[in-house]
């Protein structure tokens, strides 16, 4: 028994880790550090586990560690930072499993107690729906499958009759969870937890997929949690307690920066739907870049907001460059980034810090707005809905209410944009109207970097 | 008892969780997702007992499973995540 206590006082050590480790995130400063104090946390946790008498046999153990430590760290070298939010959801999605097999092999060691099995079908549950969920956000995400929310009559019934048999089932399995009837129900929880997971998504539209990654990062914790029920384990508790708050706040985060609830994400089908709003008067007036260029030479404070139409410009490397022109021009240059910007939680600063733009250059949404009317020039880069004034002044529009960047009050605003197409909300934007906007179409790489070599020339 | 007690650490770390983590800047919310995969990986503790145990082919395969799933968050989420923060740079005075 005391091999057990030893190993119990080094996943205190491991939580504390885990939990400095979270606290140093809090500064870019830190970040790192407390990054890798977390993996360290993480290796004396698995280390000491290998000690454990339980364990008779290692060559699975090899094997598994040395296969799933190939994948990881191939997947984490290759993985381009654009394709960050695809890659978080595989992992949401590999923890989601992890927890199903996990508790799903609890089920082989001994006799399994009414409790026991409560936190086993828990488990499962939560892990099943966290793994085929993660890859439908994963197949949207990449564009494998349509992003469009999937919408059909009596979704909300069959869910709810999903959700229903799962119960149903859950209970004649704890109930006798050895007899056969109970394994029977076992497999239909299971097999109704995965299609649950589907059938949560696939209803989500693309311009929500920052919701839904938080959500599942949350899930993939709550699973973890209870697969620390399953198996006594307080620091599986513990770790994946943090996981799951984390993801949770960044899912209240995400909704609260678009103005709606939680059960609106999830149940809406928002983008599928699209609502007329009132005309918008006013011309749009195009420019070139040599005239972009004049008026960016003359400023001498610019915002620059980027969304993910840079990132899928692949532009953030040209915008980095015309940052730096502009520094060099004696302009002072901030990046105000909307909290939603692009497919993930702070998707937009990776993709700005692989650039090589300083970290205290960006700015968030709430500092940068009242100090809006003091900027020059603000560019948008690839962003549309979250710069859309309807936000704040049109009753009728659907995104009434949500918080965007107050770029309509800066001098002036150019607006770089392939065409006047709208954005996932299939919005008009009444910004593009404005007396002050500068339309400059064309690809957002190709515009940037013209206006780069204006400065250069 | 042990649900009670579990039950207790789950409340625990859960506030915990809130406290720290609304504190962590958006600009570094893509790390802490990566950084979160990577502690989730925490079951693989849970998956290392199973898959050692020899408790017969379904929970050896199955344990097995779940340590490979395992280690891909904690490996990948840890290396991806130090890849990314890497990248997060001060201003360098005087350097253009």
């Amino acid at each position: 028994m005391s091999g057990q206590i030893i190993i119990n006082l080094v996943y205190i050590v491991s939580a504390g880790l885990f939990i400095y480790g979270l606290k140093m995130l809090t500064s870019p400063a830190t970040a790192r550090q407390g990054n890798r104090l977390s993996a360290i946390g993480m290796l004396i946790a698995i280390v000491v586990t290998l000690f454990d008498q339980g364990i008779v046999d290692y060559s699975w153990i090899l094997f598994g560690l040395v296969v799933g430590g190939a994948i990881g760290s191939v997947a984490a070298r290759k993985v381009e930072m654009t394709g960050m939010p695809e890659l978080v959801a595989l992992f949401n999605g590999s923890g989601g499993l992890a927890s199903v097999t996990v508790a799903w092999a609890a089920l082989y060691t001994g006799a399994v107690s009414g409790g026991t099995a409560v936190t086993i079908i828990l488990s499962i549950l939560i892990g099943g729906i966290t793994f085929t969920g993660s890859l439908i956000a994963y197949g949207k995400l990449s564009e494998t499958i349509p992003s469009k929310a999937v919408l059909f009559a009596g979704q909300r019934v069959v869910n709810g009759a999903i959700l229903l048999s799962i119960i149903g089932a859950a209970v004649v399995f704890s109930m006798n969870p050895e007899s056969a009837s109970g394994s029977t129900a076992f497999w239909v929880v299971i097999g109704l937890s995965f299609i649950l997971g589907v059938m949560v998504v696939i209803p989500i539209g693309g311009a929500d997929m920052p919701v839904v990654i938080s959500l599942l990062n949350s899930y993939s914790g709550l699973a973890a949690c209870a697969a620390g029920f399953v198996l006594n384990n307080n620091i599986l508790i513990v770790a994946g307690s943090l996981v799951g708050a984390s993801g949770m706040i960044l899912t209240n985060l995400m909704c609260k920066a678009m103005n709606r609830s939680l059960a609106n994400v999830l149940f809406s089908g928002f983008g599928a739907v699209i609502q007329q709003a009132e005309a918008i008067e006013g011309e749009v007036k195009p420019v070139v870049a040599a005239d972009a260029y004049l008026i960016l030479e003359a400023a001498s404070v610019v915002a620059i907001v980027p969304g993910y139409g840079m990132a899928v410009a692949q532009a953030q490397h040209a915008v980095q460059e015309l940052a730096q022109q502009l520094e060099e021009n004696g302009c002072e240059v901030r990046f105000a980034v909307h909290p939603v910007a692009g497919r993930m939680p702070g998707h937009m600063n990776v993709l700005l810090a692989e650039a090589n733009v300083p970290y205290d250059q960006l700015v968030e949404m709430d500092d940068i707005n009242p100090q809006m009317s003091g900027v020059d020039v603000a560019i948008v880069i690839g962003a549309n809905d979250v710069v859309n004034p309807a936000a704040l002044d049109q009753e009728s529009s659907p995104i009434y209410g949500m918080p965007i960047i107050h770029v309509h009050e800066a001098r002036t605003v150019i607006v770089l944009k392939r065409s006047m197409a709208t954005g996932f909300a299939g919005l008009d934007n009444a910004l593009f109207y404005g007396d002050n906007t500068r339309m400059l179409f064309g690809d957002a790489k190709e515009s940037v970097m013209a206006m780069v070599a204006e400065f250069k020339g | 008892m042990d649900v009670i007690y579990l039950s207790f650490i789950l409340v625990l770390a859960v506030f915990l969780g809130f406290e720290i983590i609304s504190k962590v800047p958006s600009t570094l919310h893509t790390p802490l997702m990566s950084g979160a995969n990577a502690i989730s990986g925490i079951t693989v503790v849970g998956a290392l007992v199973s898959a050692g145990a020899d408790q017969g082919g379904i929970a050896t395969f199955l344990g097995t499973a779940a340590v490979v799933l395992a280690t891909i968050n904690v490996v990948g989420g840890y290396m991806v995540t130090d890849r990314m923060l890497a990248m997060f740079k001060k201003k360098t005075p005087g350097v253009k």
